[in-house]
């Protein structure tokens, strides 16, 4: 009897702990890109002040925000490339937001200020080993990266056409990490959302171009890639998310995406 | 009389589910890694897994080899062993034996303080400081590496190893310690020849619990040891076990081969960490059964 009353206690207790979720209502929850943090943190400030509904940003990155969206858990994903084919084959659409340029950064000290994309993709493949090389400093060039699977590494990557074949030093699994490392190194060189570059890190011109609002949108910055949203084809938003959706899209945002950095798409 | 019965049962029931918690805890994670894990490895060959060179995840054609992880673990946590035991030992003999009250709770405290700080913020003090310290000192092109790590462990090492044997050489009964004087031994002999030896066991215990943290730590190592890769070397840029879960799991997508993989590698640290505990608990056993 008395181990009856045990397991009973046991099995109605661990039930409670088992059916602690539920849902919330009047929030929009986003999922993906961390270098959409910025961007999203503006436009869900306004809209919440606007609206009165909240918005949730959960930093995982491109890949873990299209699974999220996919599996119902987030209204909206958030990716900073376009999506693959075989993601749309499962239902799924990107709507492009804005476009980011991805800054080539070197440390201040070093005097190379100009590269071509041909070269930069020398340079992370090992073909070129040496500042020397590019009219600089006598010293080893230290590649900075990105983790397998990043945003900023796949869009780098593959407008260098250097995918897969970056011999890296260090892959850091943060655009703060990468900058921090190429400040603190004189021989480094590393990619970063043109969003977050400070003034510890010198952003290199790309063919004479410099990366800017306007030489990105015109296309003549050429590192550089979209960040989409992502929803589903085949299930509506809800109601407070598809007000988030059109407010983000809408001529109005324009001034926020601006404001944190990157080119607003329409 | 009854009454007071019922609460008692209530009580003890309350126990027994907390008590079962932990062990559902450890089944769960149990039952899911080595769920999770195996068909990666099956996939792929245990052979070409375990022993297989290079890593190449979400490159075109994948390479799933994790001897440059397992490798590299190893190699980390014994490089901080060797830095921190000696280190983390002598500092115990002398809290335990040489060192006076104030000196003691000083240096103890520290201890604790050093126990309670988080991994992040040495893996951040070893990016800003340790890693360009590195490739200052020994001219290389970069810090980020394996060695940097190895410093990092130690130190994250030390506070486990100081306390577990300064606890063991205090419970060196002090009749061993006056006998040995009273034979004429000075006191550093005594130190060295009497109470090291009869608390070796828990001495052992704090090595193998530094082994056990060293080999599971991820972020600080994840912030200093450059993660790619490579086979393990001192100045180059290498990646653990622990970080190749952590770097990679994020951006894998579930059910692909990669993320299988992924906690493939979580399969085989977790039969290094039980292997580390075993041999904790002979230690251990051994000293209760003195």
């Amino acid at each position: 009897m008395k181990k009856m009353i045990h397991l009973l206690t046991v099995t109605v207790l661990l039930l409670c702990v088992l059916t602690g979720c539920g849902g919330s209502k009047e929030a929009v929850a986003t999922d993906g890109s961390t270098s959409m943090n910025k961007v999203i943190g503006a436009l869900g400030e306004a809209f919440e002040a606007d609206t009165g509904i909240t918005v949730t940003y959960n930093a995982t990155g491109s890949g873990a925000g299209i699974q999220a969206v996919q599996e119902g858990r987030c209204d909206i994903g958030l990716a900073s490339r376009n999506l693959k084919d075989e993601e749309k084959a499962k239902g799924l659409e990107g709507t492009i937001l804005a476009y980011d340029g991805i800054a080539i950064i070197v440390n201040p000290n070093n005097p190379v200020s100009d590269l071509n994309v041909g070269t930069i993709a020398k340079i992370f493949t090992g073909e070129i080993k040496n500042w020397k090389e590019l009219g600089g400093n006598d010293a080893q060039i230290v590649l900075i990266g990105r983790e397998a699977g990043s945003g900023t590494r796949y869009g780098f990557e593959s407008i260098t056409g250097t995918a897969d074949k970056c011999d890296y030093r260090q892959e850091l699994t943060s655009t703060g990490d990468v900058i921090t490392t190429v400040a603190s190194n004189p021989a480094a060189i590393g990619y970063a959302s043109l969003a977050s570059v400070k003034d510890t890190v010198k952003a290199l011109t790309v063919g004479g171009v410099a990366a800017s609002e306007a030489t990105i949108k015109d296309g003549s910055y050429v590192v550089q890639r979209p960040f989409v949203l992502v929803t589903k084809t085949d299930a509506a938003l809800s109601e407070s998310a598809q007000k988030f959706y059109d407010y983000i899209t809408s001529e109005a945002a324009n001034r926020i995406i601006s404001g944190a950095g990157v080119v607003p798409a329409n | 009389m009854k009454k007071s019965k019922l609460f008692e049962n209530i009580v003890h029931g309350i126990f027994l589910i907390l008590g079962l918690i932990t062990v559902g805890c450890v089944l769960l994670i149990t039952v899911y890694l080595i769920i999770s894990g195996i068909p990666a490895i099956r996939e792929i060959g245990l052979f070409k897994f375990l022993f297989g060179k290079e890593w190449a995840s979400t490159a075109a054609e994948p390479k799933y080899g994790i001897l440059p992880f397992i490798l590299t673990s190893v190699y980390g946590t014994a490089g901080a062993i060797l830095i921190g035991v000696p280190m983390g030992f002598f500092t115990a003999v002398y809290l335990s034996k040489a060192a006076n009250k104030r000196v003691r709770s000083l240096i103890e405290a520290a201890v604790n303080l050093l126990a309670g700080i988080p991994s992040v913020v040495y893996g951040l003090v070893g990016m800003l400081v340790l890693v360009p310290a590195i490739r200052e000192i020994f001219n290389v092109p970069d810090g980020a590496s394996l060695l940097a790590a190895m410093i990092v462990l130690a130190i994250m090492i030390l506070p486990n190893i100081i306390k577990v044997s300064v606890t063991a050489l205090d419970a060196v009964p002090k009749e061993y310690e006056d006998a040995s004087l009273a034979l004429g031994a000075t006191p550093t002999e005594t130190f060295f020849k009497v109470s090291v030896p009869a608390a070796k066991s828990g001495i052992a215990a704090a090595v193998v619990l530094g082994v056990g943290r060293g080999i599971g730590e991820a972020m600080a190592v994840m912030m200093v040891a450059g993660n790619v890769a490579n086979m393990p070397s001192l100045f180059e840029s290498v990646r653990f076990l622990t970080t190749a879960v952590a770097s990679e799991m994020a951006y894998s997508s579930p059910g692909s081969l990669q993320r299988n993989a992924l906690f493939s590698i979580a399969l085989v640290l977790f039969l290094f960490i039980m292997l580390i505990n075993a041999t904790l608990n002979f230690f251990l056993k051994r000293d209760k059964e003195k």
